[in-house]
């Protein structure tokens, strides 16, 4: 029986919070399972090394993912190249799985044009930072594929608070009712800043919204990341090619934590308790798979320590690409306006190049 | 009388803390506006001290929060949504536009919307995509809304208090930039600011410049500079641009024969245009330049490592204003 014919109020879990396996696992190669713990881990120090760039003036703000490595993860392992990823702003380690490479997300929140440049050869979409608005873009390409004859799926990602905006509505509806090859992925975090899940939707889950709409909708364990696979791989095999009973989209909600603040602008402790925390600590989707891969002969003290080398040079190469690259020049406001450079645009571009070279540049900069 | 020294976000509590005390009808709604006490701090203790059916933590929702908020002010209440940032109000335009704006002419008066949209607006916080953006123009084309932009700690309380009793719909936009740029003297008593009126800033007899919000600042640091230069301009914050202080405009621009305009916003569309429309109507004769426009340019707001090109900067008011005074 396929995991999505659980009900949407039945959390699904493949290993427990101690490591144990608890469900079917996934069939998944001894390197792919290795290669899953090392993109969680590369998250969990992606994400610590860009606090600390804010923290210390080098980089804005900054939306921290720790906790949530299982279900970014997890999901993205399901595609195949071919299928396409939209993000929200906040799916750092998703889109690095899907082919965006760690230099160009720290150059998207250190406020340059070119992070926002997501490179040719990876099917993501661009970041969406107002919440849901995402979510029938993700239903439009996938349509639009339908119609061209083209069989991938479409992974579009969101949050809890997402699903309160009328484009969570509309972009479901019209995936039901065109049957397009969409996985919504609820990243159910909790949290929306400080306005709790329950304050969200009256609904018992999220997941049983999908009723409403038609379609498949199944609660997964979003810090386990082998149920999170096992889900997702289901539903984009079901979005490519669904039996003739079923329909192609899927909502899958993910029930995980954030660890940190909202962003490196909020301070958590004002809505929220210590003990809270704690007790999510305790389901780190990182010790429970690394706990898993030992018990069964996957890693051992050696690989731990070689695959933490290896991740920390990683993420240092990535910090020193981005802030080795040079302060954007102004032309790069006016360049992808329209597809060519109307005369208004390009002579207040020249404007600011003749104030530029008359004043000189540290009469704009502010630092 | 009893004052404080606030700065401009403390002004905006203070004064929704003193129309909450005034008038139990008022109450505030929006995403984070309670426990949290907003993301600026904005709304930080009215939660404890007017309790949660007063300070609503909504559903993550912006038409949700305005929509709701036109039926309850249509049924009575005085309510003062926010909107966390001015960025993500497009979900909420449509009932801005279509219905709180017209509320009152399509029901011919049997219903009526006194509500205050808050928002803040503008750029230079290093803020992420979509945060700092000046779309004051597209509310001020609307007929039927009312528009203001405070630029110092004392008018935002006076202006906030005289838009929440305004019978009629106000958005209300907050330039962060300055939410903590300076302190100044705002009494703990209620008074207002009137709406529509706006404040010469400094007096000159050169050149009129017309502005508003945060570059209310910058004008003035460029006017002071040229003041070195021999060059005495006129500087009129507008406060409120929709209805727009026409007597204030032509009065200075009658004055100086010379006028600037600096605003945040893209120009094409923007509020220069219309200003500059207001002097040709009514003071064609007293022109002495063409009026100049001092703006963002015509792009989508940039990644903030540009954002510094994007806003006038001293330097570009500076250069605009000589171009308006050689002429």
């Amino acid at each position: 029986m396929s995991v999505l014919d659980r009900g949407p109020r039945e959390q699904i879990q493949v290993l427990d919070e101690a490591g144990e396996l608890v469900g079917d696992p996934p069939s998944l190669s001894d390197d792919e399972l290795v290669a899953i713990y090392r993109e969680m881990k590369l998250a969990r120090h992606f994400d610590a090394r860009a606090v600390s760039l804010q923290r210390q003036g080098r980089m804005g703000t900054y939306p921290p993912m720790s906790g949530q490595e299982a279900a970014q993860v997890g999901s993205a392992f399901a595609l195949d190249e071919a299928d396409w990823l939209f993000p929200s702003y906040r799916e750092h380690a998703a889109t690095h799985v899907h082919g965006v490479p760690l230099e160009r997300t720290l150059l998207y929140w250190m406020g340059h044009e070119s992070g926002n440049r997501m490179p040719d050869e990876a099917n993501v979409f661009t970041i969406a930072v107002p919440i849901a608005t995402q979510i029938p873009h993700a239903t439009g390409a996938a349509w639009a594929a339908t119609l061209r004859g083209d069989r991938h799926a479409f992974l579009c990602y969101f949050g809890d608070g997402a699903t309160s905006e009328g484009d969570f509505h509309e972009g479901l509806n019209f995936a039901g009712v065109f049957d397009t090859p969409t996985v919504f992925f609820c990243n159910n975090n909790q949290w929306a800043i400080s306005v709790p899940r329950e304050r969200q939707t009256a609904s018992e889950t999220i997941a049983q919204k999908a009723e409403a709409y038609g379609f498949d909708g199944v609660q997964v364990d979003g810090m386990d990341p082998l149920a999170v696979y096992r889900v997702t791989r289901e539903a984009v095999a079901k979005a490519r090619d669904p039996d003739a009973d079923e329909s192609r989209p899927t909502l899958v909600e993910a029930v995980q934590y954030r660890f940190g603040a909202h962003t490196t602008a909020d301070d958590p402790s004002v809505y929220r308790s210590q003990e809270e925390v704690e007790e999510w600590r305790g389901k780190d989707p990182i010790p429970r798979l690394e706990t898993y891969l030992r018990e069964t002969g996957r890693l051992d003290d050696e690989r731990v320590d070689a695959i933490q080398a290896s991740i920390e040079e990683e993420v240092s190469a990535a910090v020193d690409t981005a802030e080795g690259e040079r302060r954007p020049h102004p032309e790069e406001m006016f360049s992808q306006v329209f597809a060519d450079l109307p005369d208004r645009l390009r002579e207040q571009l020249e404007d600011l190049e003749r104030l530029r070279d008359r004043y000189g540049d540290e009469r704009f900069l502010k630092e | 009388m009893s004052a404080q020294n606030l700065t401009l976000v403390q002004a905006v509590r203070d004064g929704l803390h003193t129309e909450m005390q005034n008038d139990e009808d008022v109450i505030v709604l929006g995403e984070d506006v309670g426990k949290n006490g907003g993301v600026f701090r904005a709304t930080e203790g009215l939660y404890d001290e007017f309790g949660g059916d007063r300070v609503v933590d909504t559903p993550l929702a912006e038409a949700g929060i305005v929509g709701t908020s036109i039926g309850m002010a249509a049924y009575g209440l005085r309510p003062v949504p926010e909107i966390q940032f001015m960025g993500f109000i497009y979900p909420a335009f449509d009932q801005i536009i279509s219905h709180a704006a017209r509320l009152r002419t399509r029901s011919r008066g049997r219903f009526t919307c006194p509500m205050v949209v808050r928002a803040p607006y503008g750029g230079g916080i290093r803020a992420p995509e979509h945060h700092s953006e000046s779309k004051e123009a597209f509310f001020v084309h609307e007929p039927g809304l009312k528009v203001v932009i405070p630029s110092t700690p004392y008018d935002t309380k006076g202006l906030l208090i005289s838009a929440v009793r305004d019978p009629d719909p106000v958005v209300f936009l907050e330039p962060k930039l300055i939410y903590r740029a300076f302190r100044e003297e705002v009494p703990d008593e209620e008074y207002t600011v009137p709406l529509g009126e706006a404040a010469v800033r400094r007096e000159g007899g050169d050149v009129s410049v017309f502005t508003w919000g945060a570059m209310t600042r910058v004008t003035m640091e460029a006017a002071e500079n040229l003041a070195a230069e021999g060059v005495d301009c006129e500087v009129v914050d507008l406060r409120t641009l929709s209805p727009l202080d026409r007597d204030a405009v032509v009065e200075s621009f009658r004055k100086t024969g010379r006028a600037a305009v600096v605003h945040e916003a893209p120009k094409t569309g923007g509020l220069a245009g219309e200003l500059t429309a207001i002097v040709q109507e009514e003071a064609l004769l007293y022109q002495e330049a063409p009026v100049e426009r001092i703006t963002g340019f015509d792009t989508p707001y940039p990644l903030y490592a540009l954002e510094d090109y994007y806003l006038p900067s001293v330097a570009r008011i500076e250069d605009g204003i000589r171009n308006v005074v050689e002429y």
